[in-house]
């Protein structure tokens, strides 16, 4: 029996209401006569708080209000991989099937098409012994993506019966025999979006999130289960940034979560990642990319819900064994829903209007990232690496949702007004950006070349040595330098054209492989002490300035594979010495 | 403003405070309903149910509450507020909310729409890449629009923003196609003068006959602006959805309909955020401006301008910094610019058109269009720098190269930016002259252009071939 009541009042997405008996906080309500999605968010005496996701307009109070019973859940099976869905899972592209461009209200689909047939694979037979994660069998979800079929977390028992052939994800696979009894095996399990899924141990990170892109992988990388923020204000890049990410990085599952932005954003998504091909496998992008889309113009109570739903998706391929990346873009809208919804409770705000418990749904969001053994027999290992985009008013980094989430994150991608104003993507400013990984992608970037540690420092360095160098030469002038000086700035130029700037719609540069990487870095300094030399036994600046070998190796990105950067270093060579000998200069 | 409904009539206003009125009594209303407010003189404006209640509602009013007392005769039409849709609204002008101004009769028609509208599914759009040709260098160069874009103008009072949307709306077109744009014009706020001019303007050019006006002025009621953008896209999007028009809303100034928004949310009490403005200002903005767009399957299109002062000059201000949050770029004028004579004002470095990469290229443009743009910003970019430098240590402590990056932003703002008002170049004028001043660089600066295209269109390499 469910729980029935009738709306009291309605204040735009906050709807209070009486129920008959006491339902519970979190449940999910069916609001009016057009049945909108809603939940529970407080109790109070006779009260229940319902926030409602869906548009309230045209809902008087008297209507009915139907008490589901269970909290927003995501449906977890095949038929997640490659879809478009809103915050509460619905399909974005059957809504649009059933009730044409426009987003309706009331239309229920359920997330996971029930009349699909799967090619299910049994992995385990009668008799085997199984606990919650173990694997039951496959299913080819993409082309190219394996879905893995778990016993539910809560369960375990011996199978009673199992096989392989097709089926939609509501019928029956198999039996489980369990301590209460029998129970069925499906495809299709459900997780409560707000409580993380169980595993058995968290485990220290060990590998990069390898991204294709130079600045994150060579100055900044995240680890796999790391956590990252990449703040910054209007048309910074966070958006182009995160989407390279999800284009290159080397996760097996992506989630994008577009939580309170642009239509036109999904949309290029949508249609572009068909197109892509994952440069290691092959295969296409979207064969492995999930997309939340819970638009800025979209109800914002969903857009508050939207991230939940992407990191349990997210976790629950993890709990199959792979690596997932989850991009929300953006976390302060999510943000903002959360302080839209506390305003309407009319509870006491903290900084900036937003509740005092801001900091801790940051904090729970984050902590869900993780490389973990998964549950199941064995040592299944599985990670989620959260990335997220924050928007601080005014581009001023000091506000709540920045400083909050500095705390908990091991990455920080600190975008750049004055460099995207000139056009230097990733707007990324290598002096406020930081990461915690160091060590982890020290240990990875070593075995592929045992001196990256050296070369890596010695670009910073001079990258910092130069931005000191300017503070003096906005006093006196450039010119005015020594050219020791002079040189840095002109290797710090060099290193932020030819190696930092990395422009996301160059055909080759769009992404970069490790091993050209090193290779880059490691040119320019050499580059560096070739000329270095020089200009200490009095070589002018404008001199090594007119070396052809510059632009080349400037150049040099838009080139595909390392072998041109060995050409460059030859004929760096050749140059110094030309240059050298016509400026006689012995010792180098 | 709607078909007559037999409604819900009461006399029980409790308490009027700025523009929101508490109704007592009440039965049976619904959220966000059309209310009608009469004054005992028969003065009737229209508003919105706000918050309601078993038996008391609280309404916003879209006209002049001063003077009104309690005694005010409230009417829940029971529907929300709905416009009739019709091809005769082409041609015609209309008050803020929606009375007609040209002393024609209310428009009459049987389609009403919803003024709030819908939510385009992001799976339905189509995303937006038809390269508009404004004949502006300074947008078609660096900051190109394209059909169904948002690309909003950020302005101060004084700089001549309206001539630059006037001029966009009499230029634009689709090189290679004969289709106009059909103009919707919201006026929020703006003064009388300001409305003649585009009035004038479109007249001149025949884009009257083609064109809506929705005009809220200066001195018409404040709280009016609050419907007048969302009537102004609603009926863009019946002309691009229903009759498959290409449509170009202007919608100025929006920083007007955001005060609006602010007025009520103060005299409701809410939490304000920075400035006063409500929280929900983001999302509020975000359901007028993402109206904007292309949807798949229907051949007509939304582009949206809208124009917004920056208080002082202040693009962190609540109202430009959320716009350009949700918007596909902006073109920012200022008034440095403006003093020094060039017209139009607009810096471009601040400035971006983010849907530009999907409208140019080798197809609709050239090859070369996005490196060179991109070459343009660094090097102006460059030049700006140096001109900070001169201000220190003057011409003479400037490098050579410095020297020369300061003579490329000098000409580039005066060859490049600066144009005539009523001067329409094509988008292959705007490149050569690109290209002319690109040629002061020497080459190995021009990194950011791809070789085979130095090779292909730098002045010294042409007359070589
Ligand atoms: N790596 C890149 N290569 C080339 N262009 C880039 C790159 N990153 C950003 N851009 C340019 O900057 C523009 C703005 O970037 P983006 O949309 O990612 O900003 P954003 O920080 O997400 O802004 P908002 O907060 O408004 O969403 C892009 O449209 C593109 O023109
Ligand atoms: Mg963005």
């Amino acid at each position: 029996m469910s729980i029935v009541g009738t709306i009291e009042r309605i204040n735009g997405s906050l709807i209070l209401a009486k129920f008959d008996e006491k339902p519970k906080i979190g449940d999910l309500i069916e609001v009016g006569n057009l049945k909108l999605m809603g939940e529970i968010v407080r109790l109070s005496g006779e009260t229940a708080y319902v926030q409602c996701y869906e548009v309230t307009s045209g809902l008087r109070p008297g209507e009915p209000v139907v008490d589901t019973g269970h909290p927003l859940v995501a449906e977890l099976g095949p038929g997640i991989m490659g879809a478009i869905v809103d915050g509460v899972q619905r399909s974005q592209t059957e809504l649009w099937n059933l009730t044409g461009p426009f987003v309706s209200r009331g239309t229920n689909i359920v997330p996971l098409n029930r009349e699909k047939v799967w090619s299910f694979e049994a992995k385990v037979k009668a008799g085997d012994k199984v606990v919650g994660g173990d694997i039951i069998g496959t299913v080819q979800e993409t082309l190219s993506f394996e879905h893995r079929v778990m016993i539910p977390p809560d369960q375990s028992g011996t199978i009673k019966s199992i096989k392989s052939g097709d089926f939609t994800v509501e019928e029956v696979v198999g039996e489980l025999e369990t301590a209460d009894g029998i129970v069925p095996l499906r495809m299709m399990q459900t997780w409560p979006v707000r409580m993380g899924r169980p595993t058995k141990e968290r485990l220290p990170l060990v590998q990069p999130l390898m991204t294709g892109q130079r600045v994150i992988d060579t100055f900044f990388p995240c680890a796999k289960g790391g956590a990252a923020a990449i703040p910054g204000g209007f048309g910074t890049g966070k958006t182009v940034t995160l989407q390279q990410i999800a284009k290159w990085s080397d996760a097996d599952v992506i989630i994008l979560i577009g939580c309170g932005e642009r239509g036109n954003e999904m949309a290029d998504v949508v249609a572009h990642f068909p197109e892509l091909e994952d440069p290691r496998s092959g295969r296409r992008l979207i064969q492995r990319t999930v997309i939340i889309a819970n638009v800025s113009n979209m109800p914002v109570s969903a857009r508050e819900a939207s991230i939940y739903m992407g990191v349990t998706l997210g976790e629950y391929y993890r709990d199959m064994g792979y690596d997932v990346a989850i991009i929300a873009d953006s976390t302060s809208r999510w943000a903002e829903a959360l302080r839209d919804i506390s305003g309407r409770l009319e509870e006491i705000p903290a900084e900036a209007g937003f509740p005092a418990y801001l900091s801790d749904r940051i904090a729970q969001i984050y902590e869900r990232a993780g490389r973990v053994v998964t549950l199941g027999e064995g040592r299944r290992i599985g990670s989620v690496t959260l990335m997220g985009a924050v928007s601080p008013p005014g581009g001023d980094f000091s506000e709540p949702v920045t400083t909050h989430t500095l705390r908990y994150i091991g990455t920080f991608w600190a975008l750049d007004t004055e460099l995207a104003y000139r056009r230097h993507f990733p707007a990324i400013n290598w002096l406020r950006s930081f990461t915690r990984y160091m060590d982890v992608a020290s240990r990875w970037w070593s075995q592929l070349d045992s001196g990256w540690e050296d070369i890596r420092a010695r670009a910073l360095r001079l990258l910092e040595e130069a931005s000191e160098i300017e503070e003096t030469a906005r006093i006196i002038g450039e010119k005015a330098l020594p050219d020791e000086q002079r040189l840095v700035l002109q290797m710090a130029e060099m290193l932020r054209e030819g190696f930092l700037v990395q422009n996301a719609f160059h055909e080759v540069d769009t992404y970069c492989e490790a091993e050209k990487q090193v290779a880059l870095l490691k040119v320019f300094i050499d580059f560096y002490d070739e000329v270095e030399p020089l200009i200490r036994q009095g070589v002018p600046i404008e001199r090594i300035r007119e070396m052809g070998v510059v632009t080349e190796l400037l150049r040099l990105k838009e080139k595909p594979g390392t072998e041109p950067i060995d050409e460059a270093r030859d004929l760096l060579k050749v140059q110094a010495d030309e240059v050298a000998e016509e400026y006689e200069v012995t010792e180098r | 403003m709607t078909v007559e409904q037999a409604g819900l009539v009461y006399k029980t206003t409790s308490e009027i405070r700025g523009p929101i009125l508490m109704v007592e009594g009440i039965r049976g209303v619904s959220y966000d309903e059309l209310v009608r407010i009469r004054r005992p003189s028969g003065e009737e404006v229209t508003g919105s149910v706000l918050d309601v209640s078993r038996d008391w509602a609280m309404v916003q009013c879209f006209g002049d509450t001063s003077g009104m007392d309690l005694n005010v005769t409230i009417k829940f039409t029971g529907e929300t507020l709905k416009i009739p849709m019709s091809p005769e609204l082409i041609g015609r002008v209309f008050s803020g909310s929606f009375e007609p101004l040209d002393g024609m009769p209310r428009p009459l028609s049987t389609d009403l729409r919803d003024v709030n509208g819908g939510t385009i599914n992001p799976a339905a759009r189509d995303v937006p890449s038809e390269f508009i040709q404004t004949g502006i260098s300074a947008i078609d160069g660096m900051n190109s629009l394209v059909r169904g874009q948002k690309l909003p103008i950020f302005s101060e009072s004084g700089l001549p923003h309206n001539m630059l949307a006037a001029q966009i709306a009499r230029q634009a077109t689709i090189p290679g196609s004969e289709e106009d744009f059909a103009i919707v014009f919201g006026a929020m706020g703006i003064k009388h003068e300001e409305a003649a001019y585009f009035r004038e303007e479109f007249e001149k050019t025949g884009a009257l006959s083609k064109s809506v006006m929705i005009l809220n002025l200066a001195d018409d009621p404040p709280i009016e602006r609050i419907v007048t953008p969302k009537i102004a896209q609603t009926i863009a999007e019946y002309l691009a959805f229903d009759l498959g028009m290409h449509v170009l809303v202007i919608l100025t100034d929006m920083t007007n309909y955001a005060e609006a928004l602010r007025a009520i949310s103060i005299a409701r009490e809410e939490i304000p955020t920075r400035k006063g403005y409500p929280g929900y200002l983001y999302s509020d903005l975000a359901t007028i401006y993402e109206r904007a767009g292309r949807i798949t399957g229907k051949s007509g299109s939304v582009t949206l301008m809208p124009i917004l002062s920056m208080p002082a000059g202040d693009i962190t201000h609540p109202v430009p910094d959320l716009t350009g949050y949700i918007t596909e770029g902006q073109l920012i004028l200022q008034r440095e610019l403006s003093l020094r004579g060039i017209y139009p004002p607009m810096n471009p470095l601040p400035s971006l058109s983010r849907l530009m990469k999907d409208g140019i290229g080798a197809e609709t443009t050239r090859e070369d269009h996005s490196d060179v743009a991109n070459q343009l910003y660094m090097a102006y970019a460059e030049g700006a720098r140096a001109r900070g430098l001169v201000r220190i240590v003057g011409v003479v402590g400037l490098s050579e190269r410095e020297r020369t990056w300061l003579e490329f932003a000098d000409r580039f703002e005066n060859e490049f930016v600066k144009q005539g008002p009523y001067e329409n170049r094509s988008v292959e004028q705007t490149l050569e002259i690109a290209w002319d001043l690109l040629s002061i660089l020497p080459e190995e600066d021009l990194i950011r252009v791809r070789e085979a295209y130095i090779n292909k269109y730098h002045p010294a390499h042409k007359s070589e071939s």
